[in-house]
């Protein structure tokens, strides 16, 4: 189905040509004084909670660039889809908007699956997708910006953060599919490597809130810290479990990879003390994250906070301009070959694209949550992490392994 | 002690849940014949009444209190507007049920997601659920032992209600002979509506205790439907009592399962365990003996 859909659109725009990767590269329009970018997230679905965050934080950064002269003089013109929380539905829709639309480049994606559905069209289409959030590695395609975090931006640091507190014993939360469980396959062997006891490991499906019989196990394990992989509204039933039997920061605190400003204050419990690690927080201080939450509040409201994949969303657009600048072009292959090497001084700090594996370099932080559900920096990579998707530069690691 | 004590304590209180959203649908589905997929949505209607309760009503110890009478009603409401502008004109038909109100179901989670924004909503828990008690090394959840007799609560309500009350009378009559109660002077449109605004509003309480998990979110219903018509089928149709046991039962044996395995593999054994039993005895746990009129 899906191939005979790519196959319409192709003769639809790539008019009479039958060559490979040629004929979708030939369907964007840069004769024009615009040009079109596609933005694909969810805004309906169980996702559109996160994704709609990063679709604002997009428009935002597509208002500036436009307002300050465009790319390349051309200004952007959006074309914005709905992925609906449904990896099907990513895959059809990026089809649409690089063979339909012939938009330059897609942003968007939330959920591992829906990228891993979105990769093998936008590799075929020989398009761009940049992918704004924290994932599980392994992966690297010359089609695909990853602008978030890899695991050695992000797992690997909290693990040092833990280290670095005296913690010896470790409990993992998680949600039950591919994002939990490759992290904590990661966490598992730098344990050993760092001397950390894993006492405990738990997953619950996504749509599944009751943490009750799994928390009863951490109340038992003890645990010096618990490692949260947890995602989605699931996080706010582990929380009011781990407090209603009497958990708290002083005897196990947590440390999440995916609880932000957004999500702090939705949890229904006071969770003051517990960590977080990002790349990005709210507290971040230089005058460009100033600047970005300054415009952010103006344009969407005073109680809105910014959080690390609406930052990474907002600089991947700069990247974008940055890397087509840079090549004086909007095709793809031009963009690939000027890739390494482009800078943005982005609200986190200065990210740098590597060349080889698409990924950007990103300092990493560990935040703690005070009273106002905004994070304290307590600890800090204090330089950008080179990122290695693969972890090739970590000797300890067997992706084979247990 | 506590590797026993724990998914007992656990499953109990889950399985009070699904009693609750159960008894709702052990009405409408079991004595109407109406399979209405909405359901779940009327949990999250009263889950957000909860919600919007606490934030009229800031002391939260009185306030979830409050919500439970006014989750029942709101949730009532909306089972009877549906009754009245869709269901009514489908009786006898269930396949057209089914789809009509899964077509609702998705409608109320959308709306639920424009008014109150997709993110979900916190409800505080109000201070004389927040603790626990130490029962054999399992920190027992206060919040769990409220949602136990709550269940218990509305299953003796609803039973007295059918048994001792005309309406009741009323409702046992259509159940078991609809053309017959008709000719008796029932109005059986009435005791429809009665039994809809019932079922619904019971969900709307299971809402609220579903709120003290996990706050609120529009696909917050979407969770415990299916389980909960499981729970109505393997407990056989037309009576309460098969209900209340399958309820804990399968509540009991998932926290089991998912002490032993885990939670994906227990909702796994649990729908296979249920899947087999049914072929053993389709009719469910008990059944409702009639005249082999129907």
């Amino acid at each position: 189905m899906l191939v005979l859909t790519a196959a319409l659109s192709l003769s639809a725009c790539g008019g009479s040509k039958s060559g490979e990767s040629s004929s979708a590269e030939s369907c964007v329009d840069t004769s024009g004084d615009t040009i079109k970018l596609g933005f694909l997230n969810s805004t309906s679905g169980a996702m559109a909670i996160s994704e709609q965050t990063v679709r604002d934080s997009l428009v935002m950064a597509l208002e500036e660039i436009n307002a300050d002269g465009g790319i390349l003089g051309k200004k952007i013109e959006p074309v914005v889809e709905d992925g609906a929380s449904d990896p099907a539905v990513f895959a059809e829709k990026i089809e649409k908007l690089l063979t339909g639309d012939c938009v330059a480049a897609v942003f968007g994606g939330w959920t591992s699956a829906s990228r891993k559905a979105m990769l093998p069209v936008v590799e075929a289409d020989n398009g761009l997708l940049f992918y704004p959030v924290q994932y599980e590695g392994l992966e690297a395609s010359k089609n695909i910006y990853y602008t978030g975090a890899t695991t050695n931006q992000q797992i690997i640091p909290a693990m040092d953060f833990l280290k670095s507190e005296g913690v010896k014993t470790l409990f993992l939360a998680g949600s039950d599919y591919v994002f939990p469980r490759t992290a904590n396959k990661i966490i598992k062997q730098y344990a050993k490597e760092l001397g950390i006891e894993i006492v405990g490991e738990e997953y619950v499906p996504l749509d599944d809130d009751d943490w009750t019989t799994q928390v009863a196990k951490i109340v038992d394990a003890k645990p010096d810290f618990v490692f949260n992989t947890i995602n989605g509204s699931s996080n706010v039933g582990f929380i009011k479990a781990y407090y209603e039997q009497g958990l708290s920061p002083e005897t196990s605190p947590i440390i999440s990879v995916s609880i932000a400003e957004e999500e702090a204050p939705a949890m229904g419990k006071d969770v003051t003390g517990q960590y977080a690690a990002w790349n990005y927080f709210q507290s971040v201080e230089s005058p460009t994250n100033e600047a970005f939450i300054k415009a952010f509040k103006a344009k969407y409201g005073e109680d809105r906070p910014t959080s690390d994949p609406m930052e990474a969303a907002y600089t991947s657009l700069y990247l974008y301009k940055a890397l087509v600048e840079k090549a004086d072009s909007f095709a793809v292959d031009d963009i690939n070959a000027a890739a390494d090497g482009v800078t943005f001084d982005a609200p986190e700090g200065t990210v740098t694209i590597d060349g080889d594996n698409h990924h950007i370099a990103k300092t990493g932080l560990i935040g703690r949550i005070n009273s106002d559900n905004q994070f304290d920096v307590v600890w800090s990579s204090d330089e950008p992490i080179e990122p290695d998707p693969f972890l090739e530069g970590y000797p300890w690691w067997d992706a084979s392994g247990e | 002690m506590d590797a026993f004590t724990t998914p007992l304590l656990a499953g109990a209180a889950t399985g009070a849940l699904l009693l609750i959203a159960a008894l709702g649908l052990a009405l409408t589905f079991g004595q109407m014949g109406v399979i209405n997929m909405a359901h779940g949505e009327f949990l999250m209607a009263g889950a957000y009444t909860a919600y919007l309760t606490q934030q009229v009503v800031t002391n939260t110890d009185i306030s979830i209190l409050l919500a439970l009478p006014v989750a029942f009603v709101v949730a009532g409401c909306l089972g009877l507007l549906l009754e009245v502008a869709i269901i009514q004109w489908m009786y006898r038909r269930p396949l057209d049920t089914l789809l009509v109100t899964v077509g609702v179901s998705l409608l109320l989670q959308q709306l639920a997601k424009d008014v109150f924004g997709a993110q979900g909503d916190p409800v505080h828990t109000p201070g004389w659920l927040d603790g626990n008690i130490d029962v054999f090394g399992y920190h027992w959840p206060y919040r769990q032992m409220f949602t136990i007799v709550l269940a218990l609560a509305a299953l003796g309500a609803l039973g007295a209600l059918l048994r001792y009350t005309a309406y009741g009378r009323r409702i046992r009559a259509t159940v078991q002979n609809r053309d017959l109660a008709e000719t008796m002077g029932v109005s059986t449109r009435t005791v429809d509506r009665v039994t809809f605004f019932v079922g619904s509003g019971l969900a709307g309480i299971g809402g609220v205790a579903v709120s003290l998990i996990s706050g609120t979110n529009p696909n917050l219903g979407t969770s415990y439907i299916i389980s909960a018509f499981l729970v109505v089928v393997a407990g056989g149709l037309g009576q309460l009592r098969g209900t209340v046991i399958a309820a804990f039962a399968v509540g009991i044996v998932t926290a089991y399962l998912t002490d032993w395995y885990s939670s994906s593999m227990a909702q796994v054994v649990t729908f296979g365990l249920v899947v087999v039993f049914l072929q053993l005895r389709p009719q469910g746990l008990f059944t409702v003996r009639t005249r082999g009129l129907a």
